[in-house]
């Protein structure tokens, strides 16, 4: 039997999609072990507690609420302390962190604190004689490393997406926990949070993402992508690497190797060749799509359907038929 | 300023990677190395610090690896870092906390104003580094960052999230690590390969203790199979959504 400790993400005073799955991940971790608890770090500004009851709801059998105006924005310094004294003083066998930007910034901090191991990104979890046995991508996405962890307490991370929420419903139970440091004396701060468009689905949190690479030209091109996303309704629009050094989008929407790491349901790649630099960053995808005019771009050797043609013409086409089958849905 | 960039070898990614027969590692025959994209922008972001500050100062790039490493850290110098460091090693650990250790060891009396590193290394793909060896060191830490601005002991980063970005403000000494984005690396000059010829490359043995994370096995991902061709233009796109709603059942 072994307790949990799982970080429960927030942006803006929101729970982010991953916290949810990291809840659902430390339930299973604790399943495997033989069955433990659960207890989820809730951390933020004044009424963060109220997102408490959707922790308990994926699984989380304790909330532990760190509520003080010095979370209100991401405080790494205060979070990685209290976590490593929580972690420290518990009974806990696991720590669990979402392998967000985030969670990647604060689960070293962590480990390095308690002098343990940190397995980070995991796509799979199973517990081996006591062991975290995790898998992990390395090389670009080309090879899948497993890892084996011994020591405890065991800090993993998972990545998003890799771990579908489930709801496992537990009676809400909170606890006020208080920081081991003083919040506002970080070194640290964050002055400022600059969210992306409040109507706009993130990559990772999108079950539909519509990518454009070069080939549509010029920037106002992707108009074609944002229609078809809308279409979808459930879509985000991703770049590839060329096209965000262009400045036709923004880096924080380019997908790939140096960019970011999507498994959406469905991924349609237009006018995207298939460097493998892009590749990288989106094999992961359950069903691909590329529309691309040269029938030999690497993009359809990695895909699932194609339709070799020009984007200026299939897109509208495909847009009005998407929008047609969601009407008609 | 004086500056430490941490820059690690790894190997050139468009490659088909071979599994060896213990199926526990990369066979490293046939691979080629260079230096991780990430770091390639921690070296140019220390080298136009240091531009920026009169050319006072010194850039010191700092990697643990094999002898080869040489090889990466002679070409950091050729950008036009001042001088190196080789943490020898002939194979490191899994343990990301067992490097940052080593790393922390060499760099705590170094007496460096900022110590950059890339914001993840495109083999191990741990992204762990950089702040454990902060924490081992008490130095303030900001991950993920893409734009920099310095004021004398002061410092305003905004570091990348999923969609969206944040604002940090820090005193120095401090920890960085380097997104895509920050800016893009020059290329050795012919002037500065024959310079890092001459510039010093200090060589010392890494130390390694208390590894916990191993890897004990090694694979492919499932190949994905080559896409089936629905046809030329949009003639083939009702096609296309009948088989997103009745065969992959995403529509």
């Amino acid at each position: 039997m072994a307790n949990v400790l799982v970080f429960a993400e927030v942006r803006g005073g929101e729970l982010r999609k991953v916290a949810y799955e990291a809840v659902t991940a430390a339930r299973a971790l604790a399943e495997l072990s033989g069955g433990g608890s659960v207890h989820a770090v809730l951390a933020g500004g004044a009424g963060i507690d109220a997102k408490a009851e959707a922790l308990a709801q994926y699984g989380a059998d304790s909330v532990l609420v760190l509520e003080h105006a010095g979370f209100t924005q991401y405080n790494p310094e205060a979070l990685a302390a209290t976590l490593a004294q929580r972690l420290e003083s518990g009974t806990y066998a696991y720590g669990l962190f979402s392998a967000t930007s985030q969670g990647r910034d604060l689960s070293p901090r962590v480990a390095a604190k308690l002098g343990v191991g940190l397995a980070a990104d995991l796509t799979g979890l199973a517990v081996t004689d006591g062991a975290v046995v995790g898998q992990h991508f390395q090389n670009n996405g080309k090879v899948i490393a497993t890892l084996t962890l011994t020591g405890s307490p065991a800090v993993v991370s998972i990545r998003p997406a890799a771990f579908q929420p489930a709801v496992n419903a537990r009676a809400l139970a909170t606890e006020a926990i208080t920081s081991a440091t003083d919040p506002m004396a970080s070194r640290v701060k964050t002055v400022e949070l600059k969210q992306g468009s409040a109507d706009k689905l993130d990559l990772n949190d999108a079950p539909v993402i519509v990518a454009g690479g070069r080939g549509l030209k010029a920037p106002e091109h992707f108009a074609l992508c944002d229609d078809l996303a809308a279409a979808f309704g459930n879509a985000a629009v991703g770049a590839t690497r060329a096209v965000t050094d262009e400045g036709w989008r923004p880096h924080s929407d380019q997908i790939g190797q140096t960019g970011r790491n999507v498994s959406p349901d469905l991924y349609i790649a237009v006018g995207i060749s298939g460097a493998i630099q892009h590749l990288a960053g989106m094999r992961t995808s359950k069903v691909i799509v590329a529309i691309n005019k040269d029938k030999d771009a690497p993009i359809f050797k990695i895909s699932d359907y194609g339709i070799v043609g020009d984007v200026f013409e299939v897109m509208p086409v495909l847009t009005e038929a998407v929008r047609k089958a969601k009407a008609e849905g | 300023m004086k500056i430490a960039v941490c820059i690690k070898r790894v190997p050139v990614m468009e490659v088909k990677f071979v599994i060896t027969a213990d199926g526990t590692r990369v066979e490293e025959t046939g691979l080629k190395y260079d230096i991780n994209d990430f770091d390639l922008w921690a070296i140019e972001a220390g080298l136009q610090l240091k531009e920026k500050h009169n050319n006072v100062g010194e850039v010191v790039v700092i990697s643990l690896g094999p002898d080869t490493a040489q090889e990466q850290i002679r070409k950091a110098m050729a950008m036009g870092a001042d001088r190196g460091i080789l943490l020898k090693a002939d194979s490191a650990p899994a343990d990301g906390l067992a490097i940052a250790r080593a790393l922390a060891a060499e760099l705590k009396d170094g007496g460096y104003d900022l110590v950059l590193f890339g914001r993840i290394a495109i083999d191990s793909m741990n992204q762990m580094t950089g702040p454990m060896v902060a924490e081992l060191l008490d130095l303030p830490c900001v991950t993920n960052v893409f734009k920099l601005e310095i004021t004398g002991a002061t410092a305003r980063a905004e570091r990348a999230l999923e969609g969206a970005s944040e604002v940090v403000e820090f005193p120095l000494p401090a920890l960085l690590t380097i997104d895509d984005g920050m800016n893009k690396e020059r290329l050795p000059s012919l002037k500065g390969i024959m310079a890092a010829k001459k510039k010093p490359l200090e060589i010392k043995a890494a130390q390694f203790s208390d590894v916990r994370v191993s890897i004990t096995k090694m694979a492919l991902p499932a190949d994905r199979a080559a896409a089936r061709i629905l046809g030329d233009s949009s003639a083939a796109v009702p096609e296309l959504i009948r088989l997103l709603q009745t065969e992959a059942k995403v529509l």
